[in-house]
């Protein structure tokens, strides 16, 4: 039984200190991108959280030109890129899609630079790769409660807006009838989602970070019709691909090639993708009339 | 622009009714351009209202005004007693959104609240008291997504009537559906209106289906109205003044048409003409 136990486990795992920075960081990104997600997905704002993770590119990348955690500059720059979002969203409804495209290709632009001077000027080989594809090993521990305050304003947020954004998710003109702000409703989402990103981008990376905000929600879509639940689901998948993720990656420094170690957003990234394909497969019809959507693994029709 | 009190003959003792809706002297504008033109109405509680007229005549903008999602250029809207149910045409939504005709009937109570709400079994039985009165009890658990237009459209009859309104307010309810499920959902209403004395004010460019069930109309063309009991407004006199050309109303076997012209050249019958009659 123990041998069956430390060939899944490599000894060391649960006395490492960068596993144990890892599991809480990447299990606190993983269960608020997955409560979060849920509204990105059913509010159709997918589009926009990829831009906000991409311009958070930006400020990860300022952030070691003058040695901050880099959560600071994704939290920085994509909260300020939802706030400019919603106001070119107001002003021209038709024409957000065009200047979310423009903002985030300026900031891209940016970020670019940064990431040249980060490698040339400054002695950080590893901050590209740290910015894009995350590296939980290496986040700094003093940044954890930093971690927990984002993750519970965000799902703060979103837990407070559950019934009316539910409600406008639905029918903008439903919502506003029954007096909810829809404005400021959908305001304040896209802050939660930006944080949510901020908070992923840290763990998985800034490219990848979406991955945990959109996998594990269309994920729980599939398992039921509740919306709680699907929170509920979507936070729980996210945390099985993360925890898994890091798992695996801290055991195969003792894979081919030996001692160099994957990196843990691969596994990740590919947990999601196999839950996700898992949830497809799920038997039609198990409950209810099929075709119809009621209860668990409802087909699509 | 405070004169007519008593425009509006409704069933019961003019002086001891309070409207549950005036629309005084309303004049909108979209896009630059005058959609509705000093349109002054009332409704009193329990009237069942038609509110006709073709595509294009502004019943979409007048509902809209009424609802508080456009601010009218002239004229004021005063609704008392409980305050308004709307019931949207259609709604897009895609079929993996988790929401149950459950749920969307549950948010027409507290949608606008904060927080999650806890399992409670008053409002469950409420909701579900809701869904059988709109004989929608069999379809509580399935995905909005999911329900045909007749079914999504007694859900969101539901939706709008649980917090008990005291107006309901329908957007073309009857556009999307088959003859069959046009007179159920036409009883279901008048049904609703007579029980809960819930005043209803349904669009629609055909008065046919709702003659049966119509207390009054409210006669919208280019822009301006006519409302009154039905017999009194859809007359020729009364049209052709609204259209500002002759029309003539035809009684065919308890229907009505309203036909366009003198018969000298093409008559089209207006209901089914939309851009001939603008």
């Amino acid at each position: 039984m123990n041998r069956v136990l430390t060939a899944i486990v490599e000894p060391g795992f649960f006395g490492s200190a960068p596993v144990h920075v890892a599991l809480l960081a990447g299990g606190v990104a993983a269960v608020v991108s997955g409560v979060v997600g849920t509204f990105m997905v059913m509010r159709g704002q997918s589009y926009a959280g990829h831009a906000l993770a991409d311009i958070s590119v930006t400020g990860g990348s300022g952030s070691f030109l003058i040695g901050i955690s880099p959560l600071w500059g994704f939290a920085g720059t994509s909260v300020a890129a939802a706030g400019i979002m919603d106001l070119i969203g107001v002003r021209r409804p038709r024409g957000r899609d065009l200047a979310t495209g423009i903002v985030r290709g300026a900031g891209l632009g940016l970020g670019a630079l940064f990431l040249y001077w980060d490698t040339t000027h400054t002695s950080t080989t590893g901050a590209t790769v740290t910015i894009l594809f995350g590296s939980m090993f290496t986040i700094d521990s003093s940044v954890i409660p930093v971690v927990a305050a984002f993750g519970l304003a965000a799902v703060g947020i979103v837990a407070a807006l559950y019934r009316p954004l539910l409600l406008s998710s639905a029918s903008s003109d439903l919502a506003v009838v029954r007096g909810v702000r829809v404005r400021t409703t959908g305001a304040l989402c896209l802050v939660a989602i930006a944080l949510a990103v901020s908070l992923s981008a840290l763990t998985i990376g800034a490219v990848l970070s979406t991955a945990l905000l959109v996998g594990p929600a269309a994920t729980a879509l599939r398992l039921t019709a509740r919306p709680a639940l699907v929170m509920l689901w979507s936070a729980l998948t996210g945390l099985a691909a993360t925890w898994l993720g890091i798992l695996l990656a801290f055991d195969s420094y003792y894979w081919p090639p030996e001692r160099q170690g994957w990196p843990v957003s691969f596994f990740v990234v590919a947990l999601v993708l196999i839950f996700y394909l898992l949830a497809q497969a799920c038997p039609a019809g198990r409950a209810g009339k099929p075709g119809r959507g009621v209860g668990r693994c409802s087909p699509r029709s | 622009m405070m004169t007519e009190q008593r425009a509006a003959p409704g069933q019961g003792d003019p002086d001891s009714r309070e409207d549950v809706l005036t629309v005084d002297g309303v004049t909108a504008r979209l896009g630059g351009r005058e959609v509705l033109h000093d349109v002054r109405f009332t409704i009193g509680p329990g009237e069942f209202v038609g509110l006709i007229g073709s595509n294009g005549a502004g019943k979409t903008t007048l509902m809209r005004v009424i609802l508080g999602l456009l601010p009218p250029a002239a004229g004021q809207v005063r609704v008392s007693q409980g305050g308004i149910g709307y019931v949207p045409q259609k709604i897009q939504l895609d079929p993996d959104m988790p929401l149950r005709a459950r749920d969307l009937v549950g948010l027409g109570l507290d949608g606008h609240r904060l927080g999650i709400p806890l399992p409670s079994r008053s409002r469950r039985k409420l909701v579900d008291e809701m869904l059988g009165a709109v004989d929608a009890g069999h379809i509580a658990d399935v995905r909005v997504g999911h329900l045909s237009g007749g079914e999504q459209q007694r859900v969101l009859i539901a939706h709008a009537l649980i917090s008990r309104p005291g107006l309901l307010l329908l957007d073309e309810p009857l556009a999307s559906l088959d003859i069959a499920s046009e007179q159920e959902v036409v009883a279901l209403l008048a049904r609703i209106a007579r029980e809960q004395r819930i005043a209803v004010l349904i669009s629609a460019h055909e008065m046919n289906p709702l003659l049966p069930v119509m207390d009054r109309i409210v006669y919208l063309a280019a822009g301006r109205a006519a409302s009154g009991p039905t017999d009194e407004v859809v007359r020729g006199e009364v049209l052709s003044e609204l259209y500002g050309h002759h029309v003539d109303v035809i009684h065919v076997h308890g229907r009505v048409l309203v036909v366009a012209g003198r018969g000298d050249g093409l008559d089209i019958p207006i209901e089914r003409a939309a851009p001939a009659a603008s």
